[in-house]
């Protein structure tokens, strides 16, 4: 046959129109066009553009002297308190604690999430059953919750399970209905007309379908799992990421503050890399990758 | 004998607020034994929901479908159906989608790859065993949908509009293919279009649908010779056919007008 697949199309691009002309500008005019791909070193620059603009001012606001470093300590500073942590070995042990939490409360919640979600999305019944009582949760924001919780469970490691695990149970239940829900008609179709009864539907067709859409809201969840987690802790804990920034706010050890808050972002920062890295090698077929 | 026989048929859908609409009305309709059938009739006749009841997916109102004289009332492998809309499953290879069927009724392993191979070279895909659906154009998925349903070896298989998102050039190309494969298997087949040209082109029959509720409005014996290819287009006898269909239809579509 004549036609060409798409994927040979990607290796020999029809050189576009005015492509030529945009070198010229130093590919200022490729790079704002909208939705056009740039170049990995014209990439990779933006990348580092940001967080070493940043650094700068940083720098030069609290080097400078014009913030006070009681409000923005210096980077050194916050290398120092950094150091000082590891070395006392409390940094280790609030990571460890807010990790352990994070990781076993939304595990949890993806465990019943997903398949509920899934079933919720496909069978009407189930979306009867369930959706009325998951969307008033939902918009109880879990915040509100804690004060039961700890009621409930105390003010340990498990109420910060549970706070995690309500946030994020709700979320992703509604998320992976949506996912389900959206699984075409006509590929469930074909699978009956190739001979697949109920059953062999669900696991080998609306399984497989939604694993990229889920994926993706796996990522989005363990996100959202940060903030209900250190909200937690900053509520009542004796330790985690979030009880280390409120007991240095008490002795205003503001430093030790931003080393709290950095620990937060590179451990979210390396959990999206995971989960996209994971979304590419598992599901290579995804229309995603 | 018949294969497929359609008695009486009607199909109703529940209107949101209330109320029923008829999508086809006594239907009546026989394909036979390695028969190429085509039905033709305007957008929105029930065509495709005809389909669907052949199929299973969808419960008639009233009447009967009957597959080798058996009554029909679910899907099953005997009824491939190839759609209009890309139905690969995405998480497969082409070799993996055409095995789909084989796989479910637990061929065994040297048999089923036999056939994936038969069939994919049937339709022009050797060397692509191992591409996912998303590195295909949309003529390579149709043709790899084809294979699927043939290899699942089907009593009769059902073609709704199958080319109908493709460009002309490329739809051209599947038809031709069309017609090559079907020389190759003689299948039964019941192909819906609403392409006039596509339905002489292919088709042993071609039956005329009405505009919505959709009954069989008329009957044409395509007597064109087989081998066919494109070149059948140009023929007096095409062009003939070609007029006394398209009269035909341009009366239903302008009842919908009117």
């Amino acid at each position: 046959m004549k036609e060409r697949a798409p994927a040979q199309r990607a290796v020999s691009p029809a050189p576009r129109e005015g492509q030529s002309r945009g070198r010229g500008a130093f590919g200022l005019q490729d790079a704002l066009r909208p939705h056009e791909p740039i170049g990995r070193s014209a990439y990779l620059g933006g990348v580092s553009t940001t967080p070493v603009l940043i650094i700068l001012s940083w720098s030069l606001l609290t080097y400078g002297g014009l913030v006070p470093p009681l409000f923005l300590p210096s980077p050194t500073d916050v290398i120092r308190a950094a150091v000082a942590l590891l070395r006392e070995g409390s940094l280790q042990i609030h990571t460890l604690a807010s990790l352990t939490v994070i990781v076993t409360g939304w595990a949890l919640a993806v465990l019943i999430a997903v398949p509920l979600g899934i079933l919720m999305g496909t069978l009407k019944l189930v979306e009867a059953l369930v959706e009325p009582v998951v969307t008033f949760v939902r918009y109880l924001p879990v915040s509100a919750l804690i004060p039961l919780l700890i009621l409930y469970i105390g003010i340990g490691p498990a109420e910060k399970v549970a706070v995690v695990f309500i946030g994020t149970f709700f979320q992703l239940v509604l998320l992976v209905a949506d996912v389900s829900a959206n699984v075409s008609k006509d590929l469930l179709d074909s699978a009956y007309t190739l001979g697949a009864k109920r059953r062999t539907v669900f696991s080998r067709v609306l399984l497989p379908a939604t694993l990229p859409g889920v994926m993706d809201n796996l990522r989005i969840t363990m996100g959202w799992a940060w903030t209900y987690l250190v909200v937690a802790e900053l509520v009542a804990a004796d330790r985690g990421l979030g009880y280390m920034i409120l007991d240095s706010m008490r002795g205003l050890f503001t430093d030790r503050i931003f080393v709290g808050l950095f620990t937060i972002g590179l451990l979210g920062l390396l959990f999206d890399q995971f989960f996209k890295r994971l979304h590419r090698v598992m599901l290579p077929w995804s229309p995603r990758v | 004998m018949s294969k497929l026989l359609l008695q009486d048929l009607s199909v109703t859908f529940q209107r949101r607020r209330g109320g029923v609409v008829a999508a086809v009305e006594s239907l009546n309709l026989t394909v036979r034994e390695k028969e190429f059938v085509c039905i033709v009739g305007p957008s929105g006749c029930g065509k495709s929901t005809l389909l669907r009841v052949i199929a299973g997916l969808v419960r008639p109102a009233t009447g009967e479908v009957f597959l080798d004289g058996q009554l029909v009332s679910e899907p099953s492998a005997d009824r491939g159906m190839v759609f209009q809309s890309y139905t690969l499953f995405p998480w497969l290879t082409v070799q993996g989608n055409v095995e789909f069927g084989p796989r479910l009724r637990d061929v065994p392993d040297a048999e089923r790859a036999a056939a994936a191979r038969r069939y994919i070279d049937l339709v022009g895909l050797r060397g692509f065993e191992q591409s996912y659906p998303k590195e295909l154009s949309g003529g390579m998925m149709q043709r790899a949908a084809i294979a699927r349903s043939l290899a699942n070896d089907p009593e009769i298989l059902l073609m709704d509009e199958p080319f109908g998102a493709l460009d002309a050039q490329t739809r051209a190309l599947m038809q031709e293919l069309l017609l090559a494969v079907w020389e190759q298997t003689h299948k039964t087949v019941l192909f819906v279009t609403h392409d006039i040209e596509e339905a002489i082109l292919l088709g042993d029959r071609v039956y005329i649908m009405t505009s919505r509720p959709g009954r069989i409005k008329e009957e044409v014996a395509i007597t064109l010779p087989r081998p066919r290819t494109v070149q059948a287009v140009d023929t007096e006898m095409f062009i003939k056919l070609r007029r006394q269909i398209n009269q035909s239809i341009r009366e239903e579509s302008l009842k919908v007008l009117a």
